[in-house]
């Protein structure tokens, strides 16, 4: 793993971002980086990689798709929630492109909006459970002795524990129990929120090693003694000189971790314990699959799919920005 | 050695003395308490019954001392009793954790058995079409919802085919070893699946890792063939991460068995766990949470013991 910028590598990270100033320098060290900025070259190796673009594609197209559903429902003249108990496991037709579920709602509809649930959870949760990643890293390897190693025996344990009884435990705790006021915990979008903090519990603690590694390292730098030397207080060496050098890393377990988050998003929804309906979601869609699978198999295809599909681009696109980020990584 | 093994089994038992004040916590603030339950089944109860009955259960005392209670007798042996079968709960664990350790045993090997040549096999064949094609496989594997996968296996063997059985352990009134072979054929292979990507994976890039050191170069100057190479030097370098890895694991591997369970009707420990979660159960749930975290803090320590035996530059001795 190519997690911590080695001091004495000169194709590390840090050294790395630099190249944009120094093009000399950086077309001494391969055709690649010959008088380019380190963002164009990070674009240009992405572009390189078949299956990242294509995702990538995919993911923008799905997203605009998402974006587009009231545009949609205009235009069908209708309303995902739109119960019609006569009109059930219709098959695909003009007014309803892939047909109905189970209580007669538009498929299409529902997985538009569905989709902006899940890809919502899956962005922010990703993002949010980087932040909080970033700043355990940066407390435990900058302050390091007894929190350090608190903190690291505590990521180890959330990385080690079997996760999904525990945020099954989690999902299912009543709020109004710990003093939340009826009418917030029992509102559409507290779910939403309840199963955003879920996955940030779940999700920081791959930042948090790479952040605390990074830590580490840089305050053995000869730059950060010199800033720290000029009186630069423990703040501004993290933000001015820690997080430039590991925002690429950052970036990519970010972007891998979105699929993660959208899985545990799904499984949770789907065991009843996540999103509340009528509040669609592309795991809450699948809870009633299972029992009408002999009835309606379609309808336990399409939302299944969406989420691999979701899933598969984004691992893919965190996969192409590490070899696009990641400069060892074209080493033969 | 003894002075490392000792530090950490200490290490997990105060992990696992927090871990129960945490889920006692966390199972004392879900919707339904146990004695609105009761009293909902008779119309008849008054006030004065609930108080007394809350004072009979001890949940008229504070938590801590409820917490205390519950540790004690646990310490001592004594688990409680489950609300929703009202038996022991080691009575009801002992035959679910052998469905669960069968279900993740056989999964774990056959992932095991596909995995480790494959990866071996993309690593030495890297960026050919078979590293191509299997990476695509495992990339398919790491990003399939778990039971959108347990419903395409139902839907195409049970429904479509008619091959196997939906769900469950044995058929009614069949309990021979056949028939409760066949009903785990579908489940072993959805959690194979599920697994097999990410150990494809590990195991490709560990072997990459090992392929590009010293002492291969090495061994290839001295004209050692490819399959000397690799079999003889790097497999079992390459292997030392990937044991400690697939340890490191069980976690996952318990929360997909969870999920697979719970799709297949499937009696195993975490179908047990989630039907006392979503049943009330909460003394079940406790015991099953703590003991799912045991097996995974023990199934850790392994790992780093074996990684020591393996490599015999990693000393534990402070």
């Amino acid at each position: 793993m190519s997690t911590e910028p080695a001091p004495t590598d000169p194709t590390a990270i840090g050294a790395w971002s630099a190249a944009g100033d120094r093009p000399l320098a950086a077309a001494a060290r391969g055709p690649a980086g010959a008088g380019v900025s380190p963002g164009r070259m990070v674009l240009r190796r992405f572009l390189r990689h078949r299956l990242g673009v294509i995702s990538a594609g995919v993911l923008v197209l799905l997203t605009l798709a998402c974006l587009a559903a009231p545009l949609v429902a205009a235009l069908l003249g209708h309303d995902p929630n739109l119960v019609d108990l006569f009109g059930r496991f219709a098959g695909p037709s003009a007014s309803h492109p892939l047909g109905t579920d189970e209580l007669g709602r538009d498929l299409l509809l529902r997985l538009l909006y569905g989709g902006q649930v899940s890809l919502f959870v899956g962005l922010v949760g990703a993002i949010a459970a980087a932040v909080l990643g970033t700043l355990i890293g940066v407390v435990a390897g900058y302050l390091g002795g007894r929190i350090d190693a608190l903190l690291m025996r505590l990521t180890d344990a959330v990385i080690a524990l079997p996760l999904l009884p525990l945020l099954i435990v989690l999902a299912a705790v009543d709020l109004t129990k710990l003093g939340v006021p009826e009418d917030v915990a029992r509102a559409e979008s507290a779910s939403l929120y309840r199963i955003l903090l879920i996955v940030v519990l779940a999700g920081w603690t791959t930042v948090a090693r790479l952040v605390r590694g990074a830590a580490l390292s840089v305050r053995a730098h000869d730059f950060v003694r010199a800033a720290v030397a000029l009186g630069a207080r423990p703040v501004r060496i993290m933000v001015a000189h820690l997080l430039p050098n590991i925002a690429s890393p950052i970036i990519v377990a970010t972007t891998l971790s979105v699929g993660g988050v959208i899985l545990t998003e799904s499984v949770l929804s789907f065991l009843g314990l996540g999103i509340q309906p009528p509040l669609p979601s592309w795991g809450n869609m699948l809870t009633n699959a299972q029992e009408l699978i002999w009835q309606a198999p379609q309808l336990a295809i399409y939302p299944g799919l969406l989420i691999f599909v979701t899933v598969i681009a984004f691992n893919f696109v965190g996969d192409a920005l590490q070899d696009a980020m990641d400069p060892r990584a074209h080493e033969p | 050695m003894l002075r490392y093994l000792s530090h950490r089994l200490l290490e997990a038992a105060v992990v696992l003395l927090g871990m129960s004040f945490l889920i006692y916590l966390l199972l004392g603030l879900m919707p339904g308490d146990p004695i609105d339950l009761m009293a909902s089944g008779d119309p008849n109860i008054t006030s004065a019954d609930l108080a007394r009955l809350k004072a009979v259960y001890g949940l008229d005392r504070p938590l801590l001392e409820r917490y205390g209670h519950w540790l004690h007798g646990a310490l001592t042996g004594d688990f409680g009793y489950s609300r929703l079968y009202a038996l022991p709960v080691t009575e009801l664990m002992a035959p679910r954790l052998g469905n669960t350790a069968l279900l993740m045993g056989a999964s774990f090997a056959l992932a095991l058995v596909l995995a480790l040549p494959a990866g071996v096999l993309a690593a030495v064949r890297q960026r050919s079409w078979l590293d191509y094609g299997l990476n695509l496989f495992a990339f398919a594997g790491i990003s399939l919802p778990s039971f959108w996968l347990a419903l395409l296996m139902i839907l195409l063997f049970a429904v479509t085919l008619g091959w196997l059985p939906a769900g469950g352990v044995h058929a009614v009134g069949d309990d021979s070893l056949g028939n409760r072979a066949l009903h785990l054929v579908l489940p072993v292979l959805t959690l194979t699946l599920l697994t097999v990507g990410g150990m494809l994976r590990f195991t490709r890039s560990a072997m990459i890792e090992t392929l590009r050191a010293d002492y291969i170069r090495t061994a290839r100057a001295k004209g050692l063939g490819p399959r000397g190479v690799v079999l003889g030097h790097a497999l079992r370098n390459a292997m030392i991460p990937v044991v400690t890895i697939l340890a490191l694991n069980f976690g996952t591997l318990f929360s997909g068995s969870m999920v697979v369970e719970t799709m297949f009707a499937y009696q195993g420990m975490g179908k047990m766990i989630y039907d006392a979660i979503i049943g009330n159960d909460f003394n079940l749930a406790l015991v099953g949470l703590l003991f799912a975290t045991l097996l995974t803090l023990l199934s850790n320590l392994g790992a780093d013991v074996v990684y020591a035996w393996l490599d015999p530059r990693i000393s534990y001795v402070d």
